[in-house]
C-alpha cells in the first residue's frame, strides 16, 4: 500500500510544483490530440452536414462507413499509418514516423468518424422546418446548411467533445507511429504505459490523475450540454 | 403586368400514392389578400409549401407573373416571397437575429439591417424584445416575430399559414391587423391558409374553398361568402362541415 501513497505523494508534488517534464507531457498531449480534434472537425463536420442533409447515392454507404469506425481499433489505425510511413512505405521519403504529425494523422483519422457521425445525428436532430424557414427567408443551401449547423451547435460541440476524448486517452496509434520518444511525442497515455512498466509509479500517477481530470471535464461538459439542450 | 402574381395549372401533389391535391386551377391576383379555407387536413399547408417553392407538385405547374420556374432563377424567385409556417419556427438566436436573417443572407448592411427590424419590431408591437431568447417567448410573441421576419423582407407575396391557430383573441386581434397592414403599406400580395371562416370574411379580399383536393369555389370573397354557388360552402358556413 505505501508505495501507492507515495506515488500519489510524489504526483501531486510534480503537478503543484509545475515540474517540467511532467507538463511537456501535458502540454505535447493537448497540442497533439487538440490540432486532430481540429482537422477532424473540419472534415467530419461539413461530411455530417452533407449526409445529414442531403440526399444522394451513396449515402447509405457513408453512413454505415462512419458508424463502423466509429469504433476503429486505435492500434489498427497505427499499423496502417505506421506501413505508410516506415521507411519503405509509399509515403516513407517524408519522414514522419516518430514525429507529432504522425500521431496528429493518426489521431484525426480515430476523431474523423466520431465527429462525422455525431455531427449527422446532430444536424439531423434540427427540426426540418428550421430549413424549409431558412430557404423560404431566401437562404442559398450554403446558408441553410449553415444555419442547421448553428441550430445543432450544442450537439456539434459535443460531438468535438467526445472526439477529444477519444484521442487524447487512445494509446494504441500514438505508441506505433509516435514511438514515444520524450520531449517530441511522449503523450500522457503513452508516458503513463512506459513509467508503469519501469516501476515510476509517481509520474504514471500524476499523469493518471490529469487525464482522468481531463476525462471528467469531458463528461461533466457533455452531461451540461444534454442539459442545456433540453 | 401580368395582374396575376401567381397561377396555377392542374397543380397536384401525392404523397406515397394518396392524392392530396387535385389538378388545382388557382389565380391569385396582385396586391390582394386571398383566403385559401379548407377543414383541417384538406392540404391548405401542402398548397403554401408547393406555392413557395418548398416541395416539388406531382404535376402541374406555377406561374409566377405569367412566367413558369426557371431553375437558375429559383434563389431570385424564392427571395420576393415568403412563407409564414403554421407553427412558428424561429432560430434558436436572439429575437434581433431571427428578424434580421432574411436580411442578412440577402447581404444587406448592418445599418439598414438595423434599421429595418427596429421598425419591423415595433410594428408588431415587440418594440423591446430584440435581445430575448427566441425560443423563451409565448406563442403570440413568437407567431409576431415570425410575422417580422417575413415583413422586414417586403415580400411581394407573402404566405400565411393559419397565423392565429392557438392563439389568444388578443394576439389574432393584433395578427389580424398586421396582416391588413402589410397588405396595405407593401402592398403585399397575401395568400392566407385558414379553417376559420369568420377570419377569411374580416382579411379577405378573395377567397378559394378547397374541399378533398378540389377547390370547389374561388372569386370574390364578400360573393362567396354571402352567396356561395356550392351546397359544402352553405354547410360549412353554417358549421355542419366539422372542422
Ligand atoms: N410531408 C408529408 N408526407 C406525407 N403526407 C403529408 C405530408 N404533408 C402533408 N401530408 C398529408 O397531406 C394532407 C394535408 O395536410 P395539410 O396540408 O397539413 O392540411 P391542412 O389543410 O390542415 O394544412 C394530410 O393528410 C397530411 O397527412
Ligand atoms: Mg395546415
Amino acid at each position: 500500500m505505501d508505495y501507492i501513497l507515495a506515488g500519489l505523494k510524489e504526483a501531486f508534488r510534480l503537478l503543484f510544483t509545475l515540474d517540467r517534464g511532467t507538463y511537456t507531457i501535458i502540454f505535447l498531449s493537448l497540442r497533439i490530440s487538440g490540432t486532430a480534434v481540429l482537422l477532424a472537425s473540419c472534415l467530419g463536420i461539413p461530411l455530417g452536414a452533407l449526409v445529414g442533409l442531403h440526399k444522394f447515392p451513396g449515402r447509405g454507404v457513408i453512413t454505415t462507413i462512419l458508424n463502423t469506425c466509429f469504433a476503429l481499433p486505435t492500434v489498427v489505425v497505427g499499423l496502417f499509418i505506421y506501413l505508410f510511413l516506415s521507411h519503405r512505405g509509399p509515403l516513407g521519403m517524408l519522414g514522419l514516423l516518430y514525429t507529432p504529425s504522425a500521431m496528429i494523422t493518426a489521431q484525426t483519422i480515430l476523431a474523423t468518424p466520431i465527429i462525422g457521425a455525431l455531427s449527422l445525428v446532430a444536424v439531423k436532430g434540427v427540426d426540418p422546418s428550421i430549413t424549409k424557414s431558412a430557404i423560404s427567408l431566401g437562404a442559398t443551401k450554403v446558408q441553410t446548411t449553415l444555419t442547421v449547423l448553428r441550430e445543432a451547435r450544442v450537439a456539434i460541440l459535443a460531438a468535438l467533445i467526445a472526439g477529444f476524448g477519444r484521442v487524447i486517452t487512445e494509446i494504441g496509434a500514438a505508441m506505433i507511429v509516435g514511438g514515444n520518444i520524450k520531449g517530441t511525442t511522449r503523450v500522457m497515455s503513452t508516458a503513463i504505459a512506459l513509467e508503469t512498466g519501469k516501476g515510476k509509479f509517481e509520474i504514471a500517477l500524476a499523469l493518471g490523475i490529469i487525464l482522468l481530470a481531463i476525462a471528467f471535464l469531458i463528461n461533466a461538459g457533455l452531461y451540461y450540454l444534454q442539459r442545456v439542450k433540453e | 403586368m401580368n395582374p396575376y402574381a401567381i397561377r396555377t395549372h392542374n397543380l397536384s401533389k401525392e404523397y406515397n400514392g394518396e392524392n392530396i391535391l387535385k389538378k388545382l386551377n388557382l389565380q391569385l391576383e396582385r396586391g390582394r389578400i386571398h383566403a385559401i379555407i379548407g377543414p383541417s387536413g384538406v392540404g391548405k399547408s401542402v398548397l403554401l409549401r408547393l406555392l413557395n417553392l418548398l416541395e416539388e407538385p406531382t404535376s402541374g405547374e406555377i406561374y409566377f407573373d405569367g412566367r413558369a420556374l426557371r431553375e437558375n432563377e429559383r434563389l431570385k424567385l424564392q427571395r420576393r416571397m415568403t412563407l409564414v409556417f403554421q407553427k412558428p419556427v424561429l432560430f434558436n438566436t436572439s429575437v434581433y437575429e431571427n428578424v434580421a436573417y432574411g436580411l442578412r443572407v440577402r447581404g444587406e448592411n448592418r445599418r439598414s439591417i438595423a434599421e429595418k427590424v427596429k421598425k419591423a419590431l415595433e410594428v408588431v408591437g415587440l418594440k423591446d424584445y430584440e435581445h430575448k431568447g427566441a425560443r423563451n417567448l409565448s406563442g403570440g410573441e413568437k407567431q409576431r416575430v415570425a410575422i417580422a421576419r417575413a415583413m422586414v423582407l417586403a415580400p411581394e407575396i407573402l404566405f400565411l399559414d393559419e397565423p392565429t391557430s392557438d392563439l389568444d383573441p388578443r394576439n389574432v386581434a393584433i395578427i389580424e391587423e398586421l396582416v391588413k397592414y402589410i397588405n396595405r403599406e407593401f402592398k403585399t400580395t397575401i395568400v392566407l391558409a385558414t379553417h376559420n371562416m369568420f377570419q377569411a370574411r374580416r382579411l379577405a379580399h378573395q377567397a378559394s374553398f378547397l374541399f378533398e383536393g378540389r377547390i370547389i369555389e374561388s372569386g370574390n370573397a364578400r360573393e362567396i361568402f354571402t352567396s356561395p354557388k356550392d351546397r359544402r360552402i352553405l354547410r360549412f358556413i353554417e358549421g355542419k362541415i366539422i372542422f
